[in-house]
């Protein structure tokens, strides 16, 4: 049915690779990604089910509590009303930065799309430290208005939904940029040729094509947000989704409930990656591959207000990260009720470095980030290579278990490994891996998974089959094939993989609060206690911290892409 | 013919290029002018510049008299057929066709007559309801046809039409399309670096080069009467070899050729003189007037075969009988007695 991308090679290489006898690599390479990554989901559902004693108790428990659905419910049109907001600020914002030109289009344009590669507990902490009750925004206009309270709380679903439509845009952005720098200008032009004005034109030609890409971006926005943690954590209160009462439950020793919860979540996930696959498989053959997208409008007036809208809104949406910054360098207690604070230092940064105490979770954090991105490249890769050019079942079972970690929320898996390595039965695969140093790495790990997978299957995908062969009749053996032609020709979208897997690890939350101890404990969680003892500037340091490696990460690794 | 369509003085340039500098050219009511040049001669962007999705530094365009060089395009009334046609990959042939009748305010059911006329005008009768991604190359190139010409276009215009069809296909397409423009009547420009299709499509030729407007007649009188060197060497696979007036050329290595001057010319001028294959003959042994050479290139063409050979005053192409040399012959290259002369026009200093 999908067809396979790529030249279809000659048989003989492909043949030989397992026609005969059993595909030990193969079977191998799946027996290791289902330990990995499906073992601890079919745990989960085992133990959901009452296993070894059947029952059905759990889920009817679960039935029971109207709290139960209420999270059910408020993930689900959390979910809905983040994109439609993220829809909001990214598409519009995408049609100016891609359809005019002004004075520094290309920088804010990167700009803009940055709190992507952010970890989401940055954005929810910047947010905080901006909007929040003390917050930067609160206290300027406490203090203009003379006002005795702050003018507003930020807290429930609001402020989710401020925070994901905050961070989530890019996606839209993303996305519709690349429709529209991929849309056929002549298409625009025919349009104008036949008397469609620009409203016609839009509504009847450019949406229309934009469909592929905004439902992609729809989507994903939708998976984000449906595993979203941070936010719903820090912001929620009483008002908790799916992923803040797993979490809960687990934290009240309800084990199986917490169970159930897991397993709901991951369909309600895995219903979202069908519509996906749905939606690729009728997707468009787009046909305007050919033409040149149209050229930047720069005109009189239109270009002060493109120019206007263009900085203010990267201004607008930047400003919790600069917050964060500012909020970096105030010392402890030296800020109260001012609208700016009066003392600045670098003594939060010092503290940073100078405490063994503060420094431990740096060095967890890079250790252990680098430590999953080794692995999942190195599996990734196999993975690929493996995989991409069998035709048989086992390559589409490798591919999909690479793929699932992305389409099942972090929680579902933290909650899933719990269980799966809390237990010592190493005739049925199991070892007490909680509360050890291995188990954060490996939950990163499996986080990690599908972006190395899909960037070594992406790369190995667009590799002429013919090269491999051309290698082959000029003697060169496997491993040269594999060492002179695959790998140089993987690099930079592994790489790109790579600087998004260290990411993930780097900044995660949600796998961490499930499964770290105090000795692995990563920035991220450190930050939070720092909060919660009010050590905003020691929080706020660890953040822009997090946010510089994200960053070095994202230029180093990713630049190479191109 | 009176002037349907007039272009006056187009001038554009993107930064610091010039791409097209005082085009002006005219068409009458129905008549079908071609725009032919080599790649970057500025020629797309004269038809874009009639169509309005360019606006021209200087210089104006008028339909019937009215100035619509300030006109946006989609109030321009004109049809354009685009190189890779720009059809709607998300709509059917039949909303293709009628795109530009719906965005000029007929209803959804009412332009369904018209959409199966101007398809049955393409010999695509009933295509309606197929996706523009299932037909074949051929297919789309009529309904992009199809769909310029639904909303009756006051002018037609062609971006390289036939650029992206098989060579086995070309020459179908190029009579049918012929046959369908011939049959609206309409006034029609069009873009080719193909002299063949020039030729057989237009009613008159426009040959461009470096954005400028070299000359404009039917194919017999570009052929017949270059009024340019470019024209003359461009038309037709000529030769340009290098010579100094005399009243006729001598060239180097002292023959002395019989030519015309394309332009008035001084005794002792340097001159390009634009030879056409089929006006020189071959010969083995030295004679009055020849001149020495070696076939480095000889391709076979049924009788004939044409010969490239390198002499003294530069490569020059021959049409000769498919026996008259082999390659690596030294060969002696002569006016023939029948031919028509070569022309001399000053040398280009840049060439």
């Amino acid at each position: 049915m999908r067809k396979r991308r790529g030249a279809p090679s000659s048989p003989s290489l492909r043949e030989r690779a397992g026609a005969r006898g059993v595909p030990w690599p193969a079977l191998l390479l799946v027996l290791l990604l289902f330990w990995l990554v499906g073992y601890p989901l079919v745990l989960t559902l085992l133990e959901a089910l009452g296993a070894p004693h059947w029952t059905l108790a759990h889920f009817g428990e679960f039935a029971r509590r109207p709290a139960e659905w209420a999270a059910l419910w408020a993930s689900l049109w959390i979910s809905l009303a983040t994109v439609a907001l993220a829809a909001l600020v990214g598409v519009p914002l995408a049609f100016v930065f891609e359809r005019r030109e002004f004075p520094g289009r290309r920088l804010l344009g990167s700009l803009v799309a940055l709190p992507v590669a952010l970890p989401p507990l940055i954005g929810v902490i910047a947010f905080l430290f901006l909007y929040g009750e003390s917050g930067f925004a609160s206290r300027g206009i406490q203090a203009a208005l003379r006002l005795s309270a702050p003018p507003w709380r930020l807290s429930g679903p609001t402020a989710i939904l401020l925070v994901h439509a905050y961070s989530m845009y890019v996606y839209f952005y993303t996305f519709t940029r690349a429709g529209l720098a991929r849309l056929d200008g002549s298409l625009l032009e025919a349009a104008a040729s036949l008397g469609a004005g620009r409203g016609r034109a839009l509504r009847s030609v450019t949406l229309p094509l934009l469909l592929p890409a905004l439902s992609g971006a729809a989507l994903l926005t939708f998976m984000t947000s449906l595993a979203s943690f941070s936010a719903p954590y820090v912001f929620g209160g009483s008002f908790r989704v799916m992923t803040t009462q797993i979490v809960a439950s687990k934290l009240n020793g309800d084990d199986a409930l917490a169970m159930v919860e897991t397993v709901t979540l991951a369909a309600v996930g895995l219903l979202g990656l069908w519509l996906l696959r749905r939606l690729e498989g009728t997707r468009l053959a787009a046909g305007g591959v050919r033409g040149i997208a149209p050229r930047r409008r720069v005109v009189g007036t239109g270009r002060w207000a493109a120019t206007a809208a263009g900085w203010g809104l990267t201004l607008f949406l930047l400003a919790p990260h600069a917050t964060l910054l500012l909020v970096s360098f105030v010392p402890r207690d030296t800020w109260t009720t001012e609208a700016l604070p009066p003392v600045l230092s670098t003594g939060n940064y010092r503290a940073l470095f100078a405490d063994p105490v503060r420094l431990t979770p740096i060095v967890n954090s890079l250790w252990m980030a680098s430590a999953a991105t080794v692995l999942a490249i190195v599996l990734g890769l196999a993975a690929a290579i493996v995989a991409v050019r069998r035709r048989d079942g086992w390559g589409g079972a490798i591919e999909g278990l690479v793929a699932a970690p992305w389409a099942l929320p972090g929680t579902v898996f933290a909650v899933a490994l719990a269980a799966a390595f809390s237990v010592r039965a190493p005739w049925a695969g199991r070892f007490v891996l909680v509360g050890t140093a291995a188990i954060l790495p490996l939950g990163y790990l499996v986080r990690s998974l599908p972006l190395t997978g899909r960037a070594a299957f992406a790369g190995l995908r667009q590799m002429d089959p013919a090269l491999l062969e051309a290698a082959a009749s000029l003697g060169a053996s496997r491993a040269m094939r594999l060492r002179r032609v695959v790998l140089p020709h993987v690099r930079p979208a592994l790489a790109a993989g790579a600087s998004l897997a260290f990411l993930a690890a780097v900044g995660d939350f949600v796998v961490s609060i499930v499964l770290y101890t105090y000795d692995t404990r990563p920035i991220s969680i450190e930050i939070l206690s720092s909060l919660r003892i009010q050590e905003i500037g020691v929080a706020a340091a660890y953040g822009v911290l997090l946010t510089a490696l994200s960053a070095a990460a994202f230029l180093i690794w990713g630049r190479r892409e191109g | 013919m009176s002037d349907f369509l007039r272009l006056e003085g187009l001038e554009k340039r993107f930064g610091e290029t010039a791409v097209t500098r005082g085009v002006s050219l005219s068409a009458g009511r129905g008549e079908i002018v071609a725009l032919l040049g080599p790649s970057g001669s500025g020629k797309t962007t004269v038809l874009r510049l009639v169509a309005g999705f360019e606006v021209p530094d200087a210089g104006r365009i008028r339909v019937e008299g009215e100035d619509v060089t300030d006109l946006p395009p989609e109030r321009r009334r004109f049809g354009m057929v685009f190189q890779h046609y720009a059809l709607f990959p998300h709509m059917t042939v039949g909303e293709n066709v009628a795109f530009g009748l719906r965005a000029r305010g007929a209803p959804a059911g009412g332009a369904r007559e018209r959409v199966a006329e101007t398809l049955s005008l393409v010999g695509l009768a009933g295509f309606e309801d197929r996706r523009v991604t299932e037909i074949s190359g051929g297919q789309q190139q009529r309904v992009a046809l199809a769909r310029a010409l639904a909303p009756s276009p006051r002018v037609l215009l062609l971006d390289e039409p036939l650029s992206n069809l098989d060579p086995g296909l070309r020459d179908r397409t190029r009579r049918e399309l012929k046959r369908a423009i011939r049959k609206v009547g309409i006034t029609t420009l069009f873009v080719t670096h193909e002299q063949e299709e020039a030729f057989e499509l237009g009613d008159r030729v426009a040959v461009l080069h470096r954005g400028r407007l070299e000359q404009v007649g039917t194919p017999e009188a570009l052929f017949e009467r270059p009024a340019t060197r470019f024209v003359a060497s461009f038309i037709g696979r000529s030769s340009v070899l290098a010579a100094v007036w005399n009243g006729g050329a001598r060239l180097e290595g002292g023959a002395v050729w019989p030519a015309e001057p394309g332009e008035p010319l001084a005794d002792g001028a340097p001159v390009d003189l634009v030879v056409r294959p089929d006006a020189l003959v071959l010969a083995a042994a030295p004679r009055p007037g020849g001149l020495a050479g070696r076939v480095v290139e000889r391709r076979y063409a049924g009788r004939s075969a044409h010969y490239r050979v390198a002499t003294g005053a530069g490569e020059v192409e021959v049409l000769a009988a498919a026996d008259a040399a082999r390659d690596g012959d030294a060969v002696v290259v002569a006016p023939g007695p029948a031919g028509p002369l070569p022309l001399a026009f000053a040398r280009e200093s840049d060439s």
